[in-house]
């Protein structure tokens, strides 16, 4: 469990970080967190034999809001999410979900940024920043250029970053008031990786729910949204009997995998139960 | 505290600073110069013909030293790896070499061997060694691994079935004749992978010119590794030293000789330098044994008022690829099935196949699990069939206190216990009325609750030599020596070795209780076969009873002469002398007195001593007591299943142990807290799967699900002390108790809360998928 030899550079800025990854093309990886790259180097499965370490680049663990926007620098460790004031009032959803990411130690090393190149569908944050519609700046060789949420994530570990691209901040729309989100994950264990987990943030103005998304973790091979849900919810009054409704259509069109935690029958059943049980939590005392 | 108090007082573990700030001493941590590190190649082949190994790319690496393949290496083999006897003299088994030559038999047996300047050059290295195999069709399921057509993994045995015996007592058939209720049931012990958090790790130093040879290895077992090192690699006996210190956990998965300690001696001799070689996880979870594995075929014959008459069983036992050193101790599972019930009748067949797997061997319980379970979801499936109550059930079929010392069906004489006590007691903790009353309530609101017993008697000690002949064919000892010096020390060496226990605190509590020195003062030596005779090591509960024992008898030895040297400096006759509190003096004249300090002192200059008598106060023991320990308990789980996602809560964990006397109770809780969570990480959540070609598809931490503490419930623990009529300190054993008694108690209150829905077993691990199934299998409606 010693990785393969790899050389090592740690720029000062994120203009040399792409130099270096210009440089060394596909044989380099950006190092953020490390929580998923020196796993895979470890046991071999990953073997770069350039790591650019971004962690010394300064001005990349920010949060905060401008314009009707938030934006999250990608150094932004989970912890750092998870106990936000900030997005604790304006986007529950990822405090929420940091929270039920690993165990402390993960969280205080991993980061957003991180986390979403990454590409796990099981991942916690891609449903999540799938639902929210996130934006996502990159930095390259030409310049920069914005990639949103739906074409961001591709496949299982893929993203559509290019090897020599470098993610420099999320951009989230500030929800309007009044919306309400959570992020129900179930596992085996506190600190596993989701069998499935929904990310659902809603809003009802009146009697009517104005807006709705409805993100889906482990459910294929990358973050999915379950439109079926939001187009059965959006411009009803939210009743219970509507929720159930809408909650069933939470796997329609999905093709989770077969793991050793669960059947994609079993997978679709959870996604429906836990689609509805997220709208229950979060419609209630409306 | 008193000195004289010091058994029964739960002082802090003097083992835990060390350890809890960084500084203890494993294997990865022995200062040693010149070392080479070694790095293994192992097989990728389930099963394969071994075609060629092309070491020359490896050799050619930087910083290689050395590169070794079996067949290199087989002719210093003086012997194959020892597999003991135990329970099944009949058994069929190949010679298990540590490395493998022109086969492999399952993934992850060594195939060749790099030494190297360091282990990131020694594994740099090991990836450009090129194994060419010649596929063999894995041989994965014990019930096929026995059909004609199957595959045989060792042709010199003819097929892969180790041995298939009868092991039974009473008349069955009768038992069945007279039974009103008749139940069948296929019980799943899954295989196990035992995760102790210090992977294994061997340090050998073979001294070219004197020929010493010494090992330090993460192992349970420096006593045995010493033999048998010395007899496989032919070197006299005197010259080998094995040294096992700080250990991180074992749980049985060091209890046996390994090849990698013999493989890293050969390669020191080999490279006349220290070798060092440390097992990382990927390695341990396929390299290290495993444990369980079996299948039980079971049928029960039980009146309607829940009498258990009888009992047919099946113990299938997957052995692995090998079998291990212990690897038939599971077998112990079906004698000691019938438990704390009296039976008139078992009829047990033991089945050992040969798979293309890991070996299994013990691990925490090591067939005692296997048997509680077993006894306990039969209790719990006729109170089901019969409409008795579960707690009634186990009342009826007890052995009762006045029948102890009560005889086994297998011949096993119990030595003490109330097991009616425990039981009451824990269903008076946990109000078993009321939750019954509880439970109908919820489940009208569409609320599932369950409570689940498990009332067992386990077998420890090992194994003293009269009760062993008839029933294991094994004799083994507790080893002691205490040795106090001038100033009135003392040092106690002991046979045992801990590897998380605390004997270091609970065998000094045991010597100072006797010897009245202080604890502090006394220092407890272990691991090391260089300073003192040879013990038997740790295992199955038994070094209270054994070593701790072995500890108080030599204590009392030296008690004696110090009374004898304190009647001479008193000027009195011995018979007056009383000795408490560390302190003699004479009968009726408290004031005329002498310290242990100043007799120690005296045992050092003869010209203070009786004519005639020896220096020195020091005592050796070698404790043979005449029977096996017998601790008992009743474990009560309430859990809430979610019929919705099948994911199962623990609401609340009750247990009531009895371990004879407590040396240390906080120690014997620490013991009930990791044993429950492995027992519970059983019933839940731990499961090894292999996918069609033998590869190990749970080949990591990720997918192979030990419990966290934020998994597991808050304990309620209690107990009861019944002490042992077999030994001096009426101590018993709880090392197992917790794992042997929790995943049945788990696992019954599933089923029982799931009994709505027509639901009368489930198979471990009792996953959320299972849950879910089994409540949905008649499209989620009640019966």
């Amino acid at each position: 469990m010693i990785p393969a030899a790899f050389d090592y550079v740690s720029p000062k800025t994120l203009q040399e970080a792409v130099g270096e990854l210009q440089k060394h093309g596909q044989e380099a990886k950006v190092l953020a967190g490390g929580h998923s790259l020196i796993p895979l180097m470890k046991l071999r499965l990953s073997t770069p034999s350039f790591l650019v370490d971004i962690g010394r680049i300064g001005n990349l663990s920010y949060i905060r809001e401008e314009d009707g926007q938030i934006a999250i620098g990608p150094l932004t460790t989970h912890h750092d999410i998870e106990f936000s004031d900030l997005l604790k009032n304006k986007l529950p959803l990822l405090t929420s979900a940091a929270s039920q990411i690993g165990d402390p130690q993960v969280r205080n090393r991993g980061t957003i940024g991180g986390a979403a190149a990454h590409a796990d569908p099981n991942g916690d944050f891609p449903a999540c920043l799938l639902a929210l519609d996130a934006e996502f700046k990159v930095v390259g060789p030409t310049g920069e250029r914005s990639i949103a949420a739906k074409d961001f994530f591709v496949d299982t570990f893929t993203s559509s970053l290019e090897p020599n691209e470098i993610l420099r901040e999320i951009r989230i729309a500030t929800p309007a008031p009044g919306s309400r989100a959570t992020y129900l994950k179930f596992s085996r264990r506190s600190q596993d990786w989701a069998i499935v987990a929904v990310a659902a943030q809603v809003r009802v103005t009146g009697h009517e729910v104005t807006q709705v998304a409805i993100g889906l973790t482990g459910m294929g091979t990358r973050p999915i949204r379950a439109s079926g849900v939001e187009q059965a919810l959006r411009g009803k009054a939210g009743h219970d009997d509507e929720l159930r409704a809408a909650a069933e259509r939470a796997a329609d069109g999905t093709d989770p995998q077969e793991d050793l935690n669960g059947s994609p029958d079993y997978r679709r059943h959870l996604a429906q139960v836990l689609t509805r049980r997220a709208l229950e939590l979060i419609t209630a005392h409306h | 505290m008193a000195v004289s108090q010091m058994i029964g007082a739960s002082i802090k573990r003097r083992e835990d600073p060390a350890l809890v700030t960084g500084t203890g001493t494993f294997v990865d941590d022995i200062p040693q110069t010149a070392v080479v590190h070694m790095a293994i190649v192992r097989s990728t082949e389930a099963h394969a013909r071994i075609v060629a190994i092309d070491t020359t790319r490896a050799k050619d690496a930087d910083g290689v030293v050395a590169v070794f393949t079996g067949k290199e290496l087989k002719a210093e083999f003086g012997a194959p790896l020892p597999v003991t006897v135990t329970f099944v003299p009949e058994k069929k088994y190949p010679n298990y070499y540590p490395i493998a030559v022109d086969r492999v038999r399952f993934v992850g047996e060594p195939v060749a061997l790099v030494l190297a300047s360091s282990k990131a050059a020694a594994e740099d290295a090991a990836e450009r060694i090129e194994v060419r195999y010649e596929s063999l069709p894995p041989v994965l399921d014990m019930e096929k691994a026995i059909m004609k057509d199957a595959p045989v993994i060792h042709e010199e045995l003819g097929s892969n079935l180790s041995y298939d015996v009868k092991r039974s007592v009473g008349d069955i058939e009768a038992a069945f004749k007279e039974a009103d209720v008749k139940i069948k049931q296929r019980l799943i012990q899954q295989r196990l992978i035992p995760v102790a958090v210090e992977t294994r790790g061997v340090l050998a130093d073979f001294k070219p010119f004197t020929g010493k040879l010494t090992i330090w290895s993460s192992t349970q077992i420096p006593h045995f590794v010493k033999v048998f090192a010395a007899v496989i690699l032919g070197i006299p006996e005197s010259n080998v030293r094995v040294v096992a210190r700080d250990v991180g956990g074992g749980f049985g998965s060091k209890i046996r000789v390994y090849p990698e300690e013999i493989l890293t001696a050969l390669a020191s001799r080999r490279v006349g330098r220290p070798v060092k070689w440390i097992e990382d996880r990927s390695e341990n979870v396929k390299a290290t044994h495993h444990g369980r594995d079996q299948i039980w075929d079971v049928e029960v014959a039980a009146k309607k008022d829940g009498t258990v008459l009888g009992v047919r069983a099946t113990q299938w036992l997957n052995l692995g690829a090998y079998c291990s050193q212990f690897g038939t101790f599971m077998t112990l599972g079906l004698l000691v099935a019938p438990g704390p019930y009296k039976l008139k009748a078992f009829d047990g067949r033991l089945i050992g196949v040969f798979t293309n797997t890991t070996p299994t061997d013990a691990y925490r319980g090591a067939g005692r699990p296997e048997a509680t379970f077993l006894i306990e979801r039969v209790m719990d499936l006729v109170a089901r069939e019969t409409g008795v109550d579960p707690a009634d059930v186990r009342r009826t079929n007890f052995v009762k206190a006045s029948e102890q010392p009560f005889t086994s069906l297998f011949g096993f004489t119990y030595d003490s216990g109330d097991y009616q006590m425990t039981l009451n007691r824990a269903l008076e903790l946990i109000d078993y009325k009321a939750f019954r009353t509880e439970q109908a309530e919820k489940r009208k609101q569409g609320k599932y609750l369950g409570i689940g017993l498990s009332t067992y008697l386990e077998i420890c000690g090992l194994g003293p030599a009269a009760p062993t002949q008839a029933n294991t064919g094994v004799s083994l000892w507790g080893m002691s020596v205490v040795n106090v010096h001038f100033t009135g020390k003392a040092t106690v060496i002991t046979g045992s070795s801990p590897h998380g226990q605390g004997h270091e605190t609970t065998f000094a509590q045991v010597a100072s209780s006797a010897l009245g020195i202080p604890v502090a003062d006394i220092d407890v030596q272990h691991g090391d076969t260089a300073i003192g005779p040879m013990g038997m090591n740790t295992y199955g509960s038994r070094s209270a009873a054994m070593d701790g024992s072995a500890v108080h008898v030599s204590s009392m030895k030296v008690v004696e002469k110090a009374k004898k040297i304190a009647a001479h400096l008193l000027e009195a006759a011995e018979a007056d002398i009383v000795y408490e509190g560390g302190k003699a003096f004479v009968k009726g004249t408290p004031s005329k007195s002498i310290t242990i300090q100043e007799i120690a002192g005296a045992a050092f200059q003869t010209n203070r001593l009786p004519a005639g008598m020896e220096g020195g106060l020091e005592a050796t023991t070698f404790f043979d007591p005449p029977n096996f320990v017998w601790p008992f308990g009743a474990h009560v789980a309430i859990v809430e299943i979610d019929p919705d996602t099948g994911a199962t809560q623990i609401l609340r964990y009750v247990a009531v142990d009895d371990c004879g006397t407590r040396i240390n109770p906080m120690v014997v809780d620490g013991q009930l807290h990791g044993g429950i969570a492995q027992g519970i990480g059983q019933a839940l959540f731990e499961e090894a799967v292999y996918d069609d070609s033998g590869q190990l598809r749970t080949g990591s931490l990720v997918d192979y699900l030990i419990p966290t503490a934020a998994d597991l419930p808050n304990f309620e623990l209690e107990a009861t002390e019944t002490p042992s009529p077999s030994n001096p300190l009426g101590v018993k054993g709880i090392g197992e108790a917790g794992t042997i008694a929790s995943s049945a108690a788990v696992v019954n209150a599933i089923v029982d809360a799931m009994q709505p829905f027509g639901v009368k077993d489930i198979t471990m691990p009792a996953t959320p998928q299972k849950v879910w199934q089994l409540t949905h299998k008649n499209g989620g409606r009640k019966r």
